[in-house]
């Protein structure tokens, strides 16, 4: 075979070249979306909630993930220590997802439940004051921003156009289910119709809603949607 | 032999070497920028007061800051520099689509980084590692990459020599694949199109374990094509050239080229083992990642063995020594790479500091040394100058970066398997035997360790731009030459 084409022919040389580089990605990539196994099928998965909405867009702006990450893999040792190993399914309304790649902190999959909203607030505002060996930052300033969320809605409808099922309700009541999850005054009943286990009510203990309820309220749900009484492993996984 | 397998530049065309001083005078800034910043949050780790308790000085604002400074800002105008240098000297005509069109490039860039740099600090950020930038950015960095593409690719298009010489093939591809891989995985969709008030934030098309695919499938090739086939680009340019040698075998160019850009884009998955990606996309990832392994060493060994009867130049060139020792780093790196993309090894590297020392070694002593030696290269040639201010200088960066690479690699691996073993390790009883506020604790002296280690290296990189200064001023340093000892059989 002559290379010498590749050589003297400067577009004939990009075009394999794009080729060449296109196989693996769509091979790899594009069967994600067509196989149905890639995501389990379980009880219990929902969209985020507005207000476990913000605090997921606190978590990503802070950069948490670059210290924990939010996925358990099947090992002894970390399902001891963090619970159920993760399912596809668990992330699958996650733009983007936040499994990591370093735990310079704990893996948080499941953090969901495990410590107190006093606790979380306390850990946040200083987290050597309850853990002293921590090397986290500290988030003080969380507790000072008031957060309102009024264009909840607007971003409900962005995640609904990437294939989140919101409804039109819960895109017309977003901004107001916010406030009741955060507050506890209102149609708490409402907010728990269209977000099943959402946690209610004053999360940092202080009157006003700041960010820090909003990235309490998000640390406080995850890991905890999914119904593993009724999930049933398949494959590999199954023995 | 092939003229194209020489890195012989040619008289006569009169070419932009406005745009390469630029893009020098860049990167030399950004890499000082970059190599601070990681030295700062590598001692944040280690003493966390130094996150300062201000919400845009914690770890988790700065790190995008650092990683993009040296990989976009430093590396990118590093690739813009050289190569804009090399198509022009291999093609034999200067840059296409004029000097507006080039400096439109560098500005464009410059004030792409500045933009991505400012959202971080505010908190604007994708949070997709090393591709943070939010929606923005990303379309102005679309655009300017477009006109890249048009300036090389139509440089190359209107050459005057036969064959396009093997640094811009791989040059090439790089621009090419990073063009694809940053349009696919920041498809985004921002919230102003819904009325939303904030005007930065977006929410990524893709979700949950298709994100993870289609974010590792970019995050390895912004390491393999960015950092590795741009650089790769560099190597086959200014390794011959300062040694004076021809590319060792032009054949070999030719495998490691089309194994290298088909191989290296299936390695992705291999950041997601044991995760909920499903079993078939992780071993095909890790198969890939091992076979790896061949393109990889073919291409170290076509670099080393271009020094072929010129290996006594190491002890009296220590430009060369820097471009050589990259390559070593670079074979170094792409061993280790592949043994922990193993599923069995990667079940105790992976979220450890062992990737943190693996990708230093590769950034460090690859990238970053490959990068160093081409840049001691052009600048005398660059302002005219008839040698760099000082080689004593050059020796001094070489020991002090390299001691750096050394305190930073190890302490990470000592760190990285510790932390590994004591996540998995269980006592007599059978219960876990360390909590995980104990494997913290266990890490700092070798976070300390390993932020000494950042800071030789940066220091280095001020003993380079204190060179530069010089050289461009035109001083000469009085000092003695490297002579190269006589051997018993010349005496």
């Amino acid at each position: 075979m002559k290379h010498e084409i590749f050589e003297t022919k400067t577009v004939i040389l990009a075009i394999a070249t794009l080729i060449t580089v296109s196989i693996g990605g769509l091979v790899q990539i594009v069967p994600l979306y067509t196989m149905d196994q890639t995501i389990e099928k379980v009880d219990g998965m929902r969209p985020y909630s507005p207000l476990e909405l913000a605090g997921r867009n606190i978590y990503v702006r802070e950069g948490c993930y670059l210290c924990h990450s939010q996925q358990i893999r099947p090992f002894r040792d970390e399902v001891e220590r963090y619970g159920h190993y993760s399912l596809a399914a668990e992330s699958m309304y996650d733009h983007p997802f936040q499994w990591g790649s370093k735990r310079t902190g704990p893996d948080l999959a499941r953090v969901g439940g495990k410590y107190s909203n006093a606790w979380h607030t306390a850990h946040l505002i200083d987290p050597r004051a309850v853990v002293p060996e921590s090397v986290m930052p500290m988030y003080e300033f969380l507790s000072e921003k008031e957060l309102t969320f009024t264009d909840a809605g607007s971003h409900l409808k962005a995640l609904r156009m990437a294939g989140d099922p919101y409804t039109d309700e819960q895109i017309d009541e977003a901004a107001t289910d916010f406030m009741v999850q955060a507050t506890g005054e209102g149609d708490v009943d409402a907010v728990l119709t269209r977000y099943p286990k959402a946690q209610i009510g004053d999360f940092d203990g202080s009157s006003k809603v700041t960010e820090l309820d909003a990235l309490v309220a998000y640390l406080q749900m995850l890991g905890t949607l999914v119904d593993f009484t009724t999930f049933k492993p398949e494959g590999e996984m199954a023995r | 032999m092939n003229q194209a397998t020489t890195a012989n530049g040619a008289s006569g065309a009169a070419y932009n070497e406005d745009i390469v001083r630029k893009f020098i005078l860049a990167a030399t800034f950004w890499g000082v920028i970059g190599f601070f910043a990681g030295t700062f949050i590598a001692f944040q780790l280690a003493f966390p007061a130094l996150n300062l308790g201000l919400e845009w000085t914690t770890f988790g604002r700065l790190r995008p800051v650092h990683t993009s400074a040296v990989v976009f800002a430093f590396g990118g105008s590093v690739l813009f520099a050289t190569s804009f240098y090399v198509v022009q000297r291999t093609c034999h005509v200067t840059l296409f689509g004029g000097k507006w069109l080039a400096n439109c490039i560098f500005w464009g860039y410059q004030a792409f980084i500045v933009m991505a740099a400012a959202g971080y600090v505010l908190g604007i950020t994708q949070s997709k590692e090393y591709a943070e930038p939010e929606w923005y950015a990303d379309l102005w960095l679309a655009v300017i990459w477009v006109a890249y593409l048009v300036v090389f690719m139509g440089t190359l298009m209107t050459r005057r020599v036969s064959h396009i010489y093997v640094a811009n093939w791989f040059f090439l591809a790089f621009i090419i694949t990073v063009a694809m891989l940053h349009i696919v995985n920041n498809l985004t969709i921002p919230v102003i199109l819904f009325g939303g008030e904030s005007f930065s934030k977006s929410y990524i098309w893709a979700s949950g374990v298709q994100d993870a695919m289609t974010q590792w499938w970019y995050g390895h090739n912004a390491v393999g094509f960015f950092l590795t086939a741009g650089f790769l680009g560099l190597m086959y340019y200014f390794v011959p050239k300062q040694a004076e040698r021809p590319v060792y075998s032009y054949r070999l160019s030719i495998i490691h080229f089309w194994a290298l850009v088909f191989l290296y884009i299936w390695a992705g998955p291999h950041h997601l083992h044991y995760t909920s990606l499903p079993d078939w996309t992780q071993t095909l990832g890790m198969t890939f990642s091992i076979m790896l392994w061949m393109p990889s060493w073919g291409g170290m060994i076509n670099g080393l063995m271009t020094l072929s009867g010129a290996w006594d130049k190491l002890r009296t060139d220590p430009v060369l020594r820097f471009l050589i020792a990259s390559i070593a780093f670079y074979g170094m790196s792409t061993f280790e790479g592949p043994a922990m993309a193993i599923k069995a090894v990667n079940g105790l590297s992976h979220y450890t500091d062992w990737t943190i020392g693996h990708v230093h070694s590769g950034a460090l002593g690859w990238v970053a040394f490959v990068s160093f030696g081409s840049m001691y290269y052009l600048v005398p040639r660059l302002w005219g100058r008839a040698r760099l201010y000082s080689l004593r200088l050059v020796t001094y960066h070489f020991w002090i970066a390299t001691i750096g690479i050394v305190l930073y690699i190890t302490s990470m691996w000592i760190s990285g398997i510790m932390q590994g073993l004591m996540w998995r390790a269980y006592d007599d009883l059978g219960f876990l035997q360390y909590s995980f506020i104990e494997s913290v604790e266990a890490m700092h002296p070798y976070y300390v360790i390993r932020a000494c280690g950042g800071a030789l290296f940066a220091t280095g990189s001020l003993i380079m731009v204190w060179n530069f200064i010089k050289t461009i001023k035109g001083d000469i340093r009085e000092e003695d030459g490297y002579v190269a000892p006589q051997s018993a059989a010349a005496e």
